[in-house]
């Protein structure tokens, strides 16, 4: 078992490159997540595992360090808020297009603009539906705790070289800066060189050698036959990610009458709200999506059988609700789904969820 | 003999023969327009990276503009960055692998426009890169608009009268500013119009790449170039062109050969 230790996100999420085997870190400055790179300049991992850390002059810069040394083979992340990936989105499409993996971190703030340093989850448009030109698709994935945030970086780094594909950990900055326990992962160490070599030497960029044909990593294809060739490999990508890896999590789902979608710091506060409920004898569970992108669409087909109707919990105007509609509708059994939110970097409370619950769902129509 | 039958070989006498296609620049038709600076100094990277014997260790990063395809034609490991953003792939790769060489390749536009901040940070911060960069004063891939290089003066599609201070501000000597800082070696300005200057472009090249191969810091190589497609003159003319309006305002010759900074000098001390 791994060491046990008090931290909030940020730093469980720079604990967690450096164990994971991370070879380079690239970010600039932003609130509510600078601790990620603070705390990584502070542990000063090159002296001990090899890992880079450096300050990007701007989020545009560090994302094409990412498309750079992702393009070796190296696994490299950055961490930013809101209005940083939204300069990060130009080459998170290019990184989509080149097929670069590599890991984003969006710890968000509420918006639009400048906004609020304070939580939100408003980016999940942006996130799961593109964010940058083009047809393309991230995988997301929604950590609720500091244990999350920990354990996803080694797992989007997995599920990036898996799928070529840059992978995105959607957070927000109440699971950023909240402290929690945590066990921390073993040291894995960097691959060498040469497993770089021999794992990703038919793509990645690390000097031609011998006889095969030179790597050659490009969005561009202005061919239309072949572009939309390209674009037809992407959508199958995405479509095994749809088949493969979805994740969710259900609580208190098998005798409820209505259910809770939520993610992230709100799925936190729904499962108050449960039990809030519950004490009223409202029969309410809670699905929590841990992918955004691919959205369990299945789980809520199965749920559309035997429940009465689906309230979403988002920090949006509601996002997400598009997903549990678009679910409930391809599941060919129609149920409510109602919305409800606060915005601008006010987290609901259980009990504005659990009346919400009440009036839209259960007393109304 | 045959004449139709001769092939390439029986024609070249050995002992004859004083130039020949490198062997890393592939046999791809160049899509350059006649004339055009950019398959030069494609082919002196070629001979370099040959003559260093470096192929397996290079990464080069191309931009967007004309030059964006370069990788079809030098067989060498390619990336090709989005629109001004060459320095900071090529530091994300350098960083991560401090034992291979990486260098771009990128135009004015691309350079000393939408990717300003990145070129200066990366010369500041002395990665250990070498960049060459094509300046034919114009955005010569979309048809001709005005480059921040362009003279005062000088007619594109998007100054159809010609380049003015008060609505286009004043032409970029970029090099001049990347010379300044403390993070570069050595920071030239080359052409490519004659066999001399050629062969002195490519002497640059080499030093370029030398240096950063030796962990120099950041190395920087600017070819004045022509684009007689933009410029709208046939090869001879945009030749004459440059030697007349650009050289007096980007002087061919080295701005900058030595080491990087000391850090003593920018020290809290001093
Ligand atoms: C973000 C973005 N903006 C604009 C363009 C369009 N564009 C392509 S090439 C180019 C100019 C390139 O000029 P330069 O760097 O001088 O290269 P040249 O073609 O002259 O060699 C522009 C504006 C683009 N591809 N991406
Ligand atoms: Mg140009």
């Amino acid at each position: 078992m791994g060491e046990l230790k008090l931290m909030k996100g940020n730093e469980a999420i720079a604990e967690a490159a450096i164990r994971c085997g991370c070879d380079g870190y690239f970010g600039y400055p932003i609130t509510p997540q600078s601790e990620v790179m603070e705390t990584l300049m502070v542990r000063a991992p090159w002296d001990k595992t090899g890992m880079v850390v450096l300050q990007a002059e701007s989020e545009v810069a560090a994302i094409n360090m990412l498309y750079g040394g992702g393009g070796t083979g190296k696994k490299v992340m950055t961490s930013s808020s809101s209005p940083g990936v939204s300069l990060m989105s130009e080459g998170i499409s290019y990184i989509a297009g080149a097929e670069i993996p590599c890991v984003i971190v969006n710890v968000q703030r509420g918006g639009p603009g400048l906004g609020t340093i304070q939580p939100s989850q408003a980016d999940y448009f942006q996130a799961t539906k593109g964010g940058g030109n083009g047809d393309y698709n991230l995988l997301v994935l929604a950590p609720n705790s500091v244990q999350e945030m920990s354990d996803f970086v080694g797992l989007s780094f997995e599920l990036a070289f898996k799928y070529r594909n840059p992978v995105m950990i959607l957070s927000d900055g109440a699971i950023g800066q909240m402290m929690e326990k945590v066990t921390l992962s073993d040291y894995k160490p960097r691959l060498t060189n040469e497993e770089i070599e021999k794992k990703y030497g038919d793509w990645a960029t690390i000097g031609k050698k011998g006889n095969r044909s030179h790597n050659i990593l490009t969005s561009l294809e202005l061919n239309s036959e072949q572009m939309e060739e390209n674009n037809i490999r992407f959508q199958a990508k995405y479509k095994k990610m749809k088949e493969e890896e979805v994740r969710y999590e259900e609580y208190m789902c098998d005798d409820a009458d209505y259910i809770l979608v939520a993610f992230g710091s709100c799925a936190r506060i729904c499962m108050k709200s449960i039990e809030m409920a519950r004490a009223k004898g409202i029969k309410l569970g809670l699905l929590r999506p841990i992918t955004l992108f691919p959205f369990p669409k299945k789980p809520i087909a199965e749920l559309c059988k035997r429940v009465k109707g689906f309230m979403t919990v988002e920090m949006n105007a509601g996002q997400m609700i598009e997903d549990v509609k678009l679910s409930v509708f391809d599941s060919g059994i129609l149920k409510p789904v109602e919305y409800y939110g606060r915005m601008g970097g006010i987290i609901p409370s259980p009990e504005e969820v659990v009346s919400t619950l009440e009036k839209k769902l259960i007393g109304g129509k | 003999m045959d004449t139709n039958k001769l092939t390439q070989q029986d024609i070249i006498r050995q002992g004859e023969q004083v130039y020949k296609r490198p062997k890393l620049l592939l046999d791809n038709t160049m899509h350059y327009c006649p004339g055009c600076s950019h398959g030069v100094v494609h082919r002196l990277v070629a001979e370099v990276i040959e003559e260093l014997g470096i192929q397996e260790k290079t990464i080069g990063v191309c931009p967007v503009g004309c030059s964006v395809f370069a990788y079809n034609y030098i067989d060498i490991d390619w990336q090709e960055a989005s629109h001004g953003r060459a320095p900071a792939v090529a530091t994300g790769i350098s960083r991560v692998n401090p034992d291979k060489f990486v260098f771009t390749y990128q135009g004015d536009g691309d350079l000393a426009s939408i990717g300003a901040a990145e070129i200066m940070h990366a010369c500041n911060r002395g990665e250990n890169i070498a960049v060459i960069f094509i300046n034919n004063a114009i955005y010569g891939m979309t048809g001709g608009q005005m480059a921040p290089t362009t003279l005062l003066g000088q007619v594109t599609a998007t100054t159809p009268k010609g380049r003015n201070v008060e609505r286009n501000g004043y032409p970029l000597k970029i090099t001049e500013l990347i010379a300044q800082l403390p993070g570069t070696s050595y920071v030239t300005r080359q052409s490519v119009e004659t066999s001399v200057s050629v062969r002195k472009c490519k002497t640059a090249i080499k030093k370029a790449f030398k240096n950063a191969l030796a962990k120099k810091g950041t190395s920087f190589v600017e070819v004045v170039s022509t684009c007689n497609s933009g410029w709208k003159m046939s090869p001879v003319k945009a030749n004459k062109w440059m030697e007349e309006n650009m050289f007096p305002f980007y002087p061919v010759g080295d701005l900058k050969d030595g080491d990087k900074a000391d850090p003593a000098l920018y020290s809290k001390k001093n």
